[in-house]
């Protein structure tokens, strides 16, 4: 019998230890495409093999980091768009989830919005950019707005119908212990929806940052938006570069952030 | 007057292609302390008939008065097993057994002590703080047997409890469902389409036909069947007589159907 046991257990390490082993593998796989792309493009800008004016180099883009954290206008930036981008965020899930609240509680409403809600989510948000400008004044308000707004229809539309598709059996079960709707709404439909939430939540990490670096665009006058357009109007392409990689960390971070927030909400 | 009675229901459903009269001209009546089943082919309105009585949806025409006052869900006087547990996934055992209690504000230290302990006497321990998908089949369907004894309902309905377990699970709770329920001298009304399972577990079966559905014929279990277990009277020698009498119905319904 201790025999077997003894068999089983090593049969188990030796599968775990294939498992780190291939993890190992695939960390250096990442690893080596990492090194690879970025000491491909420091050797052909150094050489010319492509215009160094356009695509700059990583050596250019470090100092540039330097330079910039030194006389703290990087950090500055990059405040002002991680605050307009985690608002518009927060706001555009949250509305759009208060709305796609709305709709299940009433049918009739659902009714009478469905045709507008096919059009707005049709339409493309950030052509409404010059409008919330001018109406908002140019600044935070103007930008956290775009972050929203780019989000919140597509937010309503899928949270919505993930609360119409929780199985009716769940509400029948409340229904029997004399539930109200909003006990209905707590017990069942909210939690059954929390997974789709999640997933909105995270496509919506993408759409934030894609509506404030618009606004950004927009208004000019601050923010990692205004970087890469500024840098783009004085031919400045390693300050592209630079806000482009800035962007993507700080977009990873939010999304990461997020996959947490999952493990902790969703206990299974 | 008796504990429940059902009288006079037609119930109409509408849509936009057609009216399908579900039920017709049901009138029953069921003493306290009685199980009763519904037994009948797929479309004779039986879950719809378990709504009615418990008042989720109101009828076309009749009325339902459980000792003689229309039913309401918010006093819990009806429990509501369905076909399957829904447990709530996402809530432990013990939340899931305390929902009624908790939606009807009842809960305090008595009525959970109480809960918890019936989840014990069903032969439960140990589970209160697991999930629903931990457990097995036959142990979550007890599970949503115990969530809907404990707000402590008058009148229990069954909507095919069993028919989603194996067979040998559902012969097990078939036995354990009618000992709780003769312990607290619940009334229980069973919807089933096994023939086998109405005879084992109840004092009376209503036969129902189907499209529209209508009450055909009301047969009494003999008092020496209603004494035994579910388990002992599909041994008993009556069994199959009276298994073969309602087979017989039910094949001349569907013939007159046809």
């Amino acid at each position: 019998m201790s025999k077997e046991m003894n068999k089983v257990d090593l049969l188990h390490k030796n599968y775990l230890q294939s498992l780190k082993v291939e993890k190992r593998w695939v960390r250096l796989y990442q690893a080596i495409i990492f090194l690879l792309f970025f000491s491909s493009w420091e050797v052909s800008s150094q050489k010319q093999w492509i215009d160094p004016l356009i695509f700059s180099s990583p050596t250019k883009i470090w100092n540039l980091f330097l330079n910039k954290l030194q006389d703290g206008s990087l950090i500055t930036n990059l405040s002002v768009t991680l605050t307009e981008t985690v608002l518009g965020f927060i706001l555009g899930t949250l509305l759009g989830t208060i709305l796609a609240a709305i709709l299940w509680w009433s049918p009739m409403i659902s009714k009478i919005l469905d045709p507008y809600l096919v059009i707005l989510n049709a339409m493309p948000k950030v052509a409404l950019g010059p409008i919330l400008i001018v109406a908002l004044s140019p600044g935070y308000p103007s930008i956290i707005a775009m972050g929203a707004i780019i989000s919140i229809i597509i937010t309503t539309i899928v949270v919505y119908t993930s609360f119409k598709e929780v199985d009716p059996n769940y509400l029948k079960v409340l229904q029997t212990f004399g539930a109200t709707r909003f006990q209905c709404f707590k017990e069942a439909i909210m939690p059954a929806s929390f997974p789709t939430i999640i997933s909105t939540l995270k496509v919506n990490v993408g759409l934030s940052w894609v509506g404030v670096i618009v606004g950004e665009f927009l208004v000019s006058s601050k923010g990692l938006g205004y970087m890469i357009i500024y840098g783009f109007q004085v031919f400045n392409f390693t300050l592209v570069f630079l806000s482009l990689l800035v962007i993507a960390v700080f977009a990873t971070i939010m999304y990461q952030l997020v996959e947490l927030l999952e493990k902790k909400l969703i206990k299974e | 007057m008796s504990f429940l009675h059902v009288q006079g229901i037609h119930h109409t459903y509408f849509s936009k292609a057609s009216a399908t009269t579900a039920l017709s001209d049901i009138s029953l009546t069921v003493e306290e302390g009685e199980f009763v089943s519904i037994l009948g082919p797929s479309g004779c309105g039986k879950t719809t008939l378990l709504s009615i009585i418990s008042s989720l949806i109101k009828p076309s025409e009749g009325t339902v008065l459980l000792e003689n006052k229309p039913i309401s869900t918010s006093k819990n006087e009806i429990g509501y097993m369905l076909q399957q547990d829904y447990l709530f996934p996402w809530k432990t055992i013990e939340e899931n057994i305390l929902l009624g209690l908790k939606l009807s504000k009842q809960i305090n230290d008595k009525t959970k002590s109480n809960a918890l302990g019936l989840l014990k006497q069903i032969g439960l321990t140990g589970v209160e703080k697991q999930l629903p998908k931990q457990l097995s089949g036959g142990m979550r369907q007890r599970v949503a047997l115990v969530r809907t004894l404990a707000t402590e309902p008058k009148l229990l309905m069954l909507d095919e409890p069993f028919s989603s377990l194996d067979y040998q699970t559902k012969l097990k709770l078939e036995d354990l469902v009618s000992q709780i329920l003769a312990e607290f001298g619940k009334t229980a009304i069973l919807v089933t389409h096994d023939i086998g399972e109405a005879i084992a577990m109840s004092d009376r079966v209503f036969l129902f036909s189907s499209h529209p559905g209508r009450l055909h014929k009301t047969f009494h279990m003999p008092a020496e069947l209603r004494r035994l277990t579910p388990f002992e009277t599909r041994n008993h020698e009556l069994f199959p007589s009276i298994f073969q009498m309602i087979w017989k119905e039910l094949e001349s319904l569907e013939q007159g159907n046809e």
